[in-house]
């Protein structure tokens, strides 16, 4: 333990440098949690008192906002929604990632491993519009890649914005195809850092390729697994607005199958100017959102408390 | 091809997969490449179509004619695709010099062992990156209390520091910059301020390139800020990304001149369905030529960021 000291000249200047960034955190992190307590209040501004006079000075709601929130069917959807599609997320992405990271680090030529990773990167750093703009080259009813071709073949051209059997599929298609490259990379560095001495003893005692992946590669990859897995679980009431809001164009009929949390709270903040029923759901996402990251840290630590996150 | 050769060990050149297994391996690859960068090829190409080939066959793969149309039309309304570009430059610019000083200074001050405040830092950092107050709140804060709302502000700062960004800066600070440096710096006189931006900036490039990377191009591709915070009568303030998303709503946006005011476009010479896909080219085309370059800064960071607070 350090000994108890006085503020020195040192530390003065320290904290001079982060007094901006502490500032920030201030401003856009601590006063927005103060904030939840809008959820319990019929907030509405008041003119002349600013956001925290507004705030303490409107009527007091209790749990009303939470109560009427869930008797509108939006609630079950959207939070139905979120913990599905994250749930696949999670599985079929760790999955997949995982599984590719191991073929592609096998690969024999070199130009091949840098080009076909460099290709799959790509993805990563487009924004959802432009993704939006993507997918929209191919399923517009109109002149998309897809209806066309069907109509060609003879088929009935589908109003793909307007069907709601097929979004479940198409947003886990593009959500694999945005993120599969991030992720591999992440894999990738780790599988690049397991010591290769081990492989060689491996080999030594007659094993397999397979045998080597499952007894040497895949126990090497699990902290970091086990710490996206966590990272994951924790955002499991979170969803990635621009996916579900832009990438369905904002399609009504898609509503049921698209609608996330975080879709919810945009449009009943800025559309139906509910702030109330916007709040509440936010809230519910942040506190869930919590208990999740804790509860899923605890568990990975009480297995093995090397690969918890904090 | 011979460097590689010899710098490949023995053992992994005995461990190697057999060569079918490596076609078939290869061949999932290349098939998983292509689909990456095959949907960019395919809006460029959308946004070298002429009208009438899309009229005629749709979007396709193979027009029936090209045209440069779309091009020439934005170069024509240059004055307000011009702005909306200078909004996303000017942003990203200022956005990642702000975002980086914020971040490193945070950085800095975190990766100091005998700082008294550190500890209370430390965790005044990391509670963000577990409990937020959600969109609601943030967006009347920063609205009704910061009144970020049509300006420049409202499209940097909300997104300008993370905790995650603090602590790789911080890592990499506590393990390659040798404590003795900054000991002897300050008994030299040199204040911290002196020793952070003379001495620990110049030999930090290399986090500070990816940090900076991993700001400009969140910067460049951002458009919920302006969603949220530039109204409609403030279209000047517009980047490129949400002229993307708001051009859905009105090409009126672009067509200022009265005679492709007509809503329906087909009669008029709007060529509006390969614009759309000339300006995605116009936002995707810095990113798709620079981002093979910057990788390695990418990566770097996702593996420093690994390393757990």
């Amino acid at each position: 333990m350090r000994v108890k000291r006085r503020f020195n000249k040192d530390d003065f200047e320290l904290t001079f440098l982060a007094v901006p960034t502490a500032i920030w955190f201030l401003a856009f992190c601590y006063v927005p949690m103060f904030g939840i307590i809008i959820a319990f209040k019929h907030y509405r501004p008041i003119p002349g008192n600013g956001f925290i006079g507004s705030l303490l000075k409107s009527k007091f709601a209790g749990i009303d906002n939470f109560k009427f929130l869930f008797m509108t069917p939006d609630a079950w959807i959207m939070f139905r929604n979120t913990i599905l599609y994250n749930v696949v997320f999670i599985l079929l992405g760790t999955f997949v990632t995982v599984a590719l990271a191991l073929m592609i680090s096998q690969l024999r030529s070199k130009m091949m491993r840098k080009w076909t990773q460099t290709s799959m990167f790509l993805p990563h750093f487009l924004s959802w519009v432009v993704v939006s703009y993507f997918v929209f080259a191919f399923l517009s009813s109109e002149n998309g890649l897809i209806s066309n071709m069907l109509e060609h073949s003879g088929g009935d051209s589908i109003q793909w914005y307007m069907t709601p059997k097929y979004w479940p599929y198409i947003l886990v298609i593009v959500y694999l195809w945005k993120s599969i490259g991030y992720g591999m990379v992440v894999y990738l560095a780790s599988i690049a850092g397991i010591d290769e001495s081990l492989y060689e003893a491996a080999i030594i005692d007659g094993a397999t390729k397979w045998q080597q992946v499952k007894y040497i590669t895949l126990p090497m990859l699990q902290p970091i697994i086990l710490i996206l897995f966590i990272l994951s679980v924790g955002r499991i009431f979170s969803s990635d607005f621009g996916l579900f809001y832009q990438v369905p164009r904002n399609s009504g009929p898609l509503v049921d199958v698209t609608q996330t949390i975080d879709v919810y709270v945009y449009k009943a903040l800025t559309g139906l100017n509910n702030i109330g029923f916007a709040s509440a759901a936010g809230v519910l996402q942040s506190v869930l959102g919590l208990i999740f990251i804790l509860a899923a840290n605890w568990i990975v630590k009480r297995m093995n408390s090397e690969n918890s996150l904090f | 091809m011979q460097l590689n050769r010899r710098e490949m060990s023995a053992t992994e050149r005995f461990n190697r997969i057999s060569v079918p297994t490596n076609i078939i391996f290869s061949a999932v690859f290349i098939l998983l490449a292509l689909i990456s960068v095959i949907p960019l090829i395919f809006v460029g190409i959308i946004s070298l179509t002429s009208n009438e080939s899309i009229e005629k066959l749709g979007y396709s793969f193979f027009p029936s004619q090209w045209s440069f149309d779309a091009y020439s039309y934005l170069w024509h309304e240059r004055s307000s695709i011009g702005t909306a570009t200078f909004v996303s430059v000017f942003v990203t610019v200022v956005g990642t010099i702000v975002g980086l000083f914020l971040n490193a200074t945070m950085g800095y001050v975190l990766s100091r062992p005998t700082y008294k405040l550190k500890k209370f830092f430390t965790i005044f950092i990391f509670i963000p990156m577990l409990f937020n107050g959600g969109l609601v709140s943030s967006y009347l804060v920063n609205t009704q209390m910061l009144k970020l709302s049509n300006t420049y502000w409202a499209l940097i700062l909300p997104i300008a520091v993370s905790s995650f960004y603090v602590i790789i800066i911080r890592t990499f600070f506590q393990t390659t910059i040798p404590d003795s440096i900054i000991e002897s710096a300050k008994i030299d006189g040199a204040s911290q301020m002196r020793i952070f931006f003379s001495i620990v900036l110049p030999i930090s490039l290399p986090v500070l390139a990816t940090i900076g990377l991993f700001l400009s191009f969140g910067y460049w591709n951002d458009w919920f800020s302006a969603m949220l915070y530039i109204q409609s009568s403030h279209q000047e303030l517009y980047p490129l990304q949400y002229v993307l998303i708001s051009i859905e709503k009105n090409m009126e946006f672009l067509s200022r001149s009265a005679q492709y005011m007509s809503p329906d476009s087909s009669g008029s010479k709007l060529p509006s369905e390969s614009m759309r896909m000339a300006i995605v080219m116009l936002v995707v085309i810095p990113i798709a030529l620079s981002y093979p370059f910057f990788q390695k800064y990418f990566i770097s960071g996702l593996t420093i960021g690994a390393v757990k607070g």
